[in-house]
């Protein structure tokens, strides 16, 4: 679960990163946390977020497992009691209980079977390759996400709340589309050519961001919020314009790039799934190395865990923020390259569709780690792809997918909700002896 | 309005307040030549008519005809005069008036107003209807970012203004469809707003879960919980649960024909009234009374509240739902006054722009509803310019209120500084 070089963290962790229940997974910073004055007086102090990192970041995996399988539940129970033949049993329910049970288990067994057989594997499709359709489905709805997540994920991990992962996929995508319908170069350098556009784009929008927040103190959060609304609105206008919108069309779309600038398809025509997923594991793989191998990636961390302390060590905060926004914006115009160069294929006001705000739910999911971001990538993936199939078998509308993912981070920012849900009761005697070590110090400061 | 405390953390991130800041200065200087070369070497020659009065007003008032090259010349010239004195304070260390930045913006606006309308295909515009129409607008953002005012104030981050406003208008919706009461409906969409607020307060402060964190996921559950309802619950049958009764406007005779303010004041919906109740209540309560000077100190520094017996979480609870209470009635304003039903995602980003408002109205109440009605301003402005023809897309308008958030966050024009302990859990020691 931690990675060894995660270790403590180089600054002092805030007690309040003690969950009142005690968090298991939270003791390698948390046991000596409240030891020192020092220590203490960072309750206080103006560093919520160091605790958030050491929470966000190590985590219980079993916490993420019951998160999930309390939200499907939810979930379930919000199909079922908006069906209309679980409404009729329920009407004569003192007369035949079974009904009421057997019409429950029919709306939300047909439900998740839908939502399997859509996005892992469909088990009544004719032949192999329909069978897995539905999961190369899975793979190319979770590109973007994976890699807006690492974006956001990565930010994170320098305590930034990159909220603005729309903001940069719509300036990446945007870049990278007038690449690819308006040059015209040979295969090969117009894809490449695109994806250094898409970078740029982003990490233009997330550098912004970064440079507000390290030079004039600007909270990153509310940055990043109006750049998403600033970049939609200027994707908007753009196309309205003559170099943007599609010849002889009224409509806010722009020509389909060259297929040259395209991302090669990996199954043939017959599969959307392009080498864009390829990039997004490239990433994945970078973004550990970046965080896990490099100086600058220790420096994030030692940022993200405690700014001052990070200073006095010597470390450039101001220059850690903004390295952090830029790599984060520009893993997010790489989830816009996927867009337009794999995906869509032509701008339009709905490039980004929801995977910037999705990619903060990937992103807490998978604890802000890169492999952890990968999989939540996967899983939400398979969800967005399960629910398109869903909503067309079944009409159960594909917002409940929204519902399911925003349960399953609100499940896991709070383990001591889901502990208490599950009576897991293996942290309270370490919670006792905290409180007592708090309180202890807490008379002594 | 702002005591000066400065964080550690601030330390870290933002420049010494020792040296001169020169930004305030340069941006108005890059404005006032913006104006210089757009609205007076730029001008259309041409005269923008702004109607006052329609003829069936029992008070006339003549139409005022201003040229754009007059306007836009005087404008630059004040513009220019206005950064000239801002460098001059800047240079000689002194803090700039408090109308300055204010006066520096109201005359931009104008001058850009009247080159606008004047640059035109159609150069007249019913400006009473523009201003009434700005506070129609408005209504809705003035409720939620007081909303935000609420919860920032005790040190609670509230991204989920937009939250609020949706399920408020969903709450609405509903129960005043089934009801057909628009008590009731108002009622639902308070209690509806506030369970928002109680799942923010519950992991906020309770959990200590990061506010930004619950602010951001409650925003998308709602929009998720709402949207499906809508298509399953609602659709099936409209007629029962989304055709909710709409509030009419109680006109007071005599006032209401006052030209442009009439309407504003006069001529308003009871949440319209009420809006301007809601302000001065929440300015009222926070700066005048002994409750407000505790939730002000929660917010600011809740170790010292607590250590003079100021129930912290308590407060802080409390007016987590205080503010649910607030955005509900702005909630409410979208299915019983604007809109005759729900749709999904009706509120589309209103919430953010009043969270933009509560920043850029530096975490005050009537700051707050003048940089709402500044928003409401320039979105209805960019609907009325796509009707008319103008060179400025009406995209930019509505950009307007997220880059004069940035602006305002980055201390690009005057400080926005939020309470100091904004979204710091609360331990005791």
């Amino acid at each position: 679960m931690n990675d060894p070089v995660d270790g403590p963290g180089p600054g002092p962790v805030a007690p309040d990163s003690e969950t009142p229940a005690g968090e298991p997974g939270s003791i390698p910073g948390g046991a000596d946390a409240g030891n020192s004055p020092a220590q203490l007086a960072e309750a206080s102090g103006p560093d919520p977020q160091a605790s958030l990192m050491t929470r966000i970041t190590t985590g219980n995996g079993m916490v993420s497992v019951l998160a999930i399988l309390l939200s499907l539940i939810v979930g379930a129970i919000l199909i079922a009691a908006t069906d209309e033949r679980v409404t009729e049993a329920s009407s004569y329910f003192f007369a035949r209980p079974m009904d009421l049970l057997g019409a429950v288990w029919t709306s939300v067994s047909e439900a998740y079977v839908a939502l399997f057989r859509s996005s892992i594997f469909n088990t009544q499709a004719d032949g192999f390759a329909n069978a897995i359709y539905p999961l190369t489905e899975t793979l190319t709805d979770a590109t973007p996400l994976i890699l807006a997540g690492l974006g956001v994920a990565l930010a994170f991990r320098a305590s930034l709340f990159n909220i603005g992962g729309q903001g940069q996929i719509i300036v990446g995508a945007l870049l990278a589309g007038w690449v690819g319908f308006t040059l015209d170069l040979p295969a090969g350098i117009h894809l490449i050519l695109a994806m250094v556009a898409g970078i740029i784009g982003g990490a233009l929008w997330g550098g912004i961001a970064g440079v507000l927040k390290a030079r004039r103190g600007a909270h990153e959060v509310i940055v990043t919020i109006m750049l998403n609304y600033i970049a939609l609105y200027f994707l908007l206008y753009l196309l309205t314009t003559p170099g943007f919108q599609r010849p002889g069309s009224n409509n806010p779309i722009s020509p389909n790039i060259d297929s040259s600038a395209a991302y090669p398809l990996i199954f043939g025509s017959g599969f959307r799934l392009h080498y864009g997923f390829v990039v997004a594991l490239a990433a994945v793989a970078f973004v550990w190395w970046l965080l896990n191998r490099s100086t600058t990636g220790f420096e994030l961390r030692a940022v993200g865990a405690n700014p001052l302390a990070a200073r006095t060590a010597g470390i450039n905060v101001s220059k850690a923020y903004i390295t952090a926004m830029v790599v984060a914006g520009a893993l997010a115009g790489l989830a816009g390259t996927a867009q337009i160069s794999g995906t869509e294929r032509a701008l339009s006001s709905d490039i980004a569709a929801s995977f910037g705000f999705d990619a903060i739910t990937v992103a807490l999911l998978g604890r802000s780690k890169p492999m952890g971001t990968l999989f939540a990538g996967l899983l939400f993936g398979a969800l967005r792809a399960g629910g398109v199939g869903m909503q067309s078998n079944t009409g159960i509308p594909i917002d409940i997918v929204l519902v399911v993912q925003s349960f399953i981070v609100l499940f896991i920012a709070a383990p001591p909700l889901v502990q208490a849900i599950f009576r897991i009761n293996t942290g309270k005697k370490k919670s006792k002896t905290t409180t007592a070590r708090t309180a202890g110090t807490g008379g002594a400061a | 309005m702002s005591t000066a405390t400065t964080t550690p953390s601030a330390g870290v991130t933002s420049v010494g307040t020792a040296h001169r800041n020169w930004s305030t200065p340069m941006v108005l200087a890059v404005l006032a030549l913006v104006a210089l070369l757009g609205f007076a070497i730029g001008s259309p020659s041409a005269t923008a008519r702004f109607r006052i009065s329609t003829d069936h007003d029992a008070i006339k008032v003549p139409d005022v005809m201003l040229g754009t090259t007059l306007v836009g010349w005087i404008g630059a010239i004040l513009l220019l005069g206005l950064a000239a004195y801002s460098f001059r304070l800047t240079s000689r260390r002194a803090t700039a008036p408090k109308w300055l930045v204010p006066a520096f913006a109201a005359i931009w606006v104008i001058a850009f107003l009247v080159w606008v309308i004047g640059s035109a295909n159609n150069p007249n515009v019913y400006f009473s209807g523009l201003i009434a129409g700005s506070f129609t607008l408005a209504i809705p953002l003035i409720f939620g970012s007081l909303s935000g005012v609420l919860c920032e104030r005790t040190g609670v981050i509230n991204i989920a203004i937009e939250g609020q406003l949706l399920a408020g208008a969903f709450g609405a919706a509903v129960v005043g469809s089934i009801t057909q009461s628009l008590l009731a409906g108002v009622l639902a969409a308070v209690v509806a707003s506030m369970l928002v607020s109680a799942v923010l307060a519950v992991f906020s402060i309770k959990y200590m879960v990061n506010q930004i964190i619950v602010g951001v996921v409650l925003n998308v559950l709602v929009a998720g919980l709402t949207s499906f309802l809508f298509s399953t619950v609602m659709k099936a049958d409209t007629a029962l649960f989304n055709s909710p009764p709409s509030f009419h406007n109680i006109r007071i005779p005599g006032l209401a024909d006052i030209p442009v303010f009439g309407p504003i004041f006069f001529d308003q919906t009871i949440l319209g009234y009420g809006m301007y109740v809601a302000v001065f209540l929440v300015w009222f309560g926070l700066f005048k009374t002994r409750w407000g000077l505790r939730v002000r100190a929660v917010g600011e520094h809740p170790q010292a509240a607590d250590t003079v017996g100021i129930r912290v979480k308590a407060i802080r609870f409390s007016n987590v739902l205080l503010a649910g209470v607030v955005a509900g009635l702005g909630g409410a304003f979208f299915t019983l006054v604007t809109s005759s039903s729900f749709s999904k995602e009706m509120t589309a980003g209103q919430g953010f722009i009043a969270l933009a408002a509560m920043i850029f109205g530096r975490w005050n109440p009537i700051g707050a509803f003048f940089a709402s009605l500044l928003f409401g301003f320039s979105l209805n402005l960019s609907f009325v310019l796509s009707i008319l023809g103008t060179p400025v897309p009406n995209q930019f308008m509505q950009m307007l209120p997220y880059i004069v958030t940035i602006f305002a966050v980055a201390g690009l024009a005057g400080k926005s500084r939020p309470p100091a302990s904004n979204g710091v859990a609360y331990v005791k020691e």
